[in-house]
């Protein structure tokens, strides 16, 4: 499904991704870990087509195609999610109303009339209760005066009435106190088909305790130092990310 | 394509104005120039009787003494009133019995603007004063209103067939002296719309008037007197648009509201005239004179939104004369390209426990101005007087100017006064989150500005918030689709 080679990517002069390879089929979960810094929140942003961001060298592909040209409302439309680490606020602007206006823009885009406003309702009643959110809820403006795990909260059930192929939770579960990080995992797992797949971007393994991943990567100095399987992610708590830093300093 | 700063410029620039065409209709239109004789001529051609040319000459003598205001914060080239034609009126038929006899032209331009009188008809709840070039050419609903008594008409039919009520109330809340712009219309007004609601009637429609510019050279002159008699309610709407022109447009109108004890005034303005083009040549000069009183219980809001006009100058205003009375403002006002506005309100409280709401909300962009200047007053016989406002500028791009004057006089002091104000800027992260969930930038844009302007919008009656939201969208977004 997402095909990364060789990826290289800088902001301004500085050089943040330097050359990532990776590979995510449907139906699996990766996670990518690795300390402040590595790149984890760049990657995340280059796959959604922030243009802050200059890719040099190397290519992203999503379903064999080239991503290079398409804008990030197109991305958002072939079915990039990007649970975001700093949600933003739009005043005035109702969660519904936007969840509303984003389904519809991207139904447009594939030809289809709005959805009726029955459907919509429908879809809403569905996601909200999956995600135990509190319908009076919808009503407050997008992300202004929520708390953290309201915000987060929020993306997800974004991310549940989106219905994307390929879904990339960036810190998701910062900010998150242990039920909510429950809630919200479990919404995420509900979420998951043999047909689309989920990128957790995670500094802890804490997470990846709720979210059994299938692959997990090592992000240090804008390169994967080391993949594997959900051991992984035992083993880094354990020994820390220095123990990778030297590894990858030695070969 | 992701959103910067410089491509939001761009798309904001290459913005048409939508309703720019022109009409061309055989009008009975007077030569250039202003003095006794014109005026006089403006009053005979309408068949006013003696007291009102006498009031209009009056009013002309204390204007040509008066000098033109330069306090606010515009700069233009000043119209020369000796320049303009001071009558314009379609002239193919003085007075319409039904469509068919219109024009089938001037019905097309109503059509064109989406207001097409057929449908105006139809749509119940809603009647319609069409004002083109000075002239009402049709009016709806009339019957429906007579049987309540209720008065909605030209005021030029007004001043013939309910002399005694206009003589009683015209200028008695905008005198002829008020000011320079106010002096001008009182003499030379053209039509506009009257509207009386007796004792204890509740107007069971929106009432609304579209006011057009429509000939080359012609300043428009609009009057409106509304009033409200005791404990009745009316709904007031006012629509503008008017083809694009090179050279400036003179718009000097006067709106006088009188809300009597218990009664209920609502004023609601979406205004979208001629702009100028993104070079800022052309447009219209909204030189406008709004004001109301409130007798004991009153009521009087104000609604405006403003996407229009090179230049604008208005301030709808409030007197609370009578104990316990209500004034509101609620105001959009964006400015776009070489826009400049310079907008507020008067609250002037004289009453006890009188109380007032002033929310501003003002969009820059482009390389546009936008003031809001408002005046709290509060008099000394004026005890528990409370007053609230508001005012939010929303910024886009690094060219414009929000600016806020607020004025406050209290001369109580049992008065209660607060004032709240934000600035803030349409953030490129808050574009990138909506992208991401596959909203285009220019939707974004409308989506935030409406999300910032909603407490106004939600304000305006039904039919008028959608197209005040199609306008803001208009006004700010490009020329994609």
């Amino acid at each position: 499904m997402l095909k990364i080679n060789n990826l290289h990517a800088r902001v301004e002069d500085k050089e943040i991704l330097k050359g990532i390879n990776l590979t995510v089929n449907a139906g699996e979960v990766h996670a990518i870990m690795g300390p402040n810094g590595s790149g984890k929140s760049t990657l995340a942003s280059v796959i959604a087509g922030k243009e802050d961001f200059e890719v040099t060298e190397g290519e992203v592909i999503l379903d064999e195609e080239n991503l290079e040209d398409v804008s990030p409302e197109d991305r958002a439309h072939k079915g990039v999610f990007l649970s975001f680490q700093y949600p933003v606020e739009i005043p005035g602007v109702s969660v519904t109303n936007f969840m509303k206006t984003a389904i519809n823009e991207s139904r447009k885009a594939k030809g289809l009339e709005d959805m009726p406003a029955k459907d919509m309702l429908k879809l809403i009643r569905e996601k909200s209760e999956l995600l135990e959110i509190d319908r009076k809820f919808l009503s407050r403006s997008l992300n202004e005066g929520f708390s953290g795990g309201e915000k987060k909260r929020n993306e997800i059930f974004q991310m549940a009435m989106l219905e994307p192929k390929l879904a990339i939770l960036d810190e998701t579960d910062s900010g998150l106190d242990i039920d909510a990080l429950r809630v919200v995992a479990n919404g995420v797992n509900k979420l998951k088909t043999k047909d689309n797949a989920v990128i957790v971007i995670t500094h802890y393994q804490r997470l990846l305790e709720y979210i059994v991943p299938d692959f997990i990567h090592v992000l240090h100095d804008g390169k994967i130092v080391k993949s594997g399987t959900k051991e992984l992610a035992l083993e880094l708590e354990e020994k820390g990310y220095d123990w990778l830093k030297n590894e990858a300093v030695v070969k | 394509m992701a959103y910067t700063e410089e491509e939001l410029k761009k798309e904001l620039e290459t913005k048409e104005y939508e309703y720019g065409f022109y009409t061309d209709i055989e009008s009975d239109t007077f030569p250039n120039g202003l003095n006794e004789e014109v005026v006089i001529a403006i009053s005979k051609k309408k068949e006013e009787p003696e007291w009102m040319t006498e009031w209009r000459l009056e009013a002309f003598r204390i204007w040509k003494e008066m000098e033109e205001p330069e306090w606010a914060n515009v700069t233009y080239d000043k119209p020369d009133f000796q320049a303009i034609s001071y009558y314009s009126a379609p002239n193919k038929k003085p007075k319409y019995d039904s469509l068919d006899e219109v024009d089938p032209e001037l019905l097309d331009t109503f059509k064109r603007l989406g207001i097409s009188l057929d449908e105006q008809k139809k749509l119940a709840g809603v009647a319609v004063d069409i004002v083109m070039d000075s002239v009402s050419v049709a009016t709806t609903f009339k019957k429906t209103l007579g049987e309540k008594g209720i008065i909605f008409c030209s005021i030029s039919e007004a001043i013939r067939e309910h002399p005694e009520l206009v003589r009683k109330h015209l200028g008695t809340v905008v005198p002829q002296k008020d000011n320079f712009y106010a002096a001008l219309n009182s003499a030379v007004f053209s039509d506009g719309s009257f509207c009386y609601i007796p004792k204890g009637v509740r107007c069971p429609m929106e009432l609304s008037t579209y006011f057009r510019i429509n000939q080359a050279g012609t300043g428009q002159f609009e009057r409106t007197l509304v009033v409200a008699d005791e404990g009745s309610y009316v709904s007031y709407l006012e629509g503008c648009t008017a083809p694009s022109r090179d050279e400036n447009q003179l718009h000097a109108a006067v709106v006088e509201l009188i809300a009597l004890d218990d009664a209920e005034i609502k004023y609601s303005t979406v205004q979208n005239w001629f702009p100028g083009n993104k070079e800022g040549k052309g447009g219209v000069f909204n030189f406008v004179t709004k004001r109301g009183i409130c007798e004991k219980n009153a009521k009087i809001s104000w609604t405006q939104v403003e996407t229009g006009s090179a230049v604008t100058w208005k301030y709808p205003s409030c007197i609370l004369k009578g104990d316990n009375s209500i004034g509101e403002f609620y105001s959009i006002a964006v400015t776009n390209n070489f826009q400049q506005a310079d907008t507020g309100t008067k609250m002037i409280h004289l009453g006890k426990n009188t109380r007032s709401t002033i929310i501003s909300k003002g969009i820059s962009a482009g390389k546009s101005q936008n003031s809001y200047r408002g005046l709290v007053q509060v008099g000394s016989r004026a005890a528990n007087a409370r007053n609230f406002s508001q005012c939010d500028s929303l910024l886009m791009g690094n060219e414009c100017g929000a600016h806020t004057f607020p004025y406050i006089e209290a001369k109580n002091s049992t008065a209660q006064i607060e004032h709240e104000a934000t600035t803030s800027k349409i953030g490129e992260d808050q574009i990138f989150y909506c992208n991401q969930r596959g909203i285009d930038t220019e939707k974004a844009i409308a989506l935030i500005v409406n999300g910032f302007s909603k407490e106004v919008l939600n304000k305006l009656p039904m039919e008028f918030a959608v197209e005040a939201q199609k306008l803001l969208e208009i006004s700010l977004e490009g020329s994609v689709g």
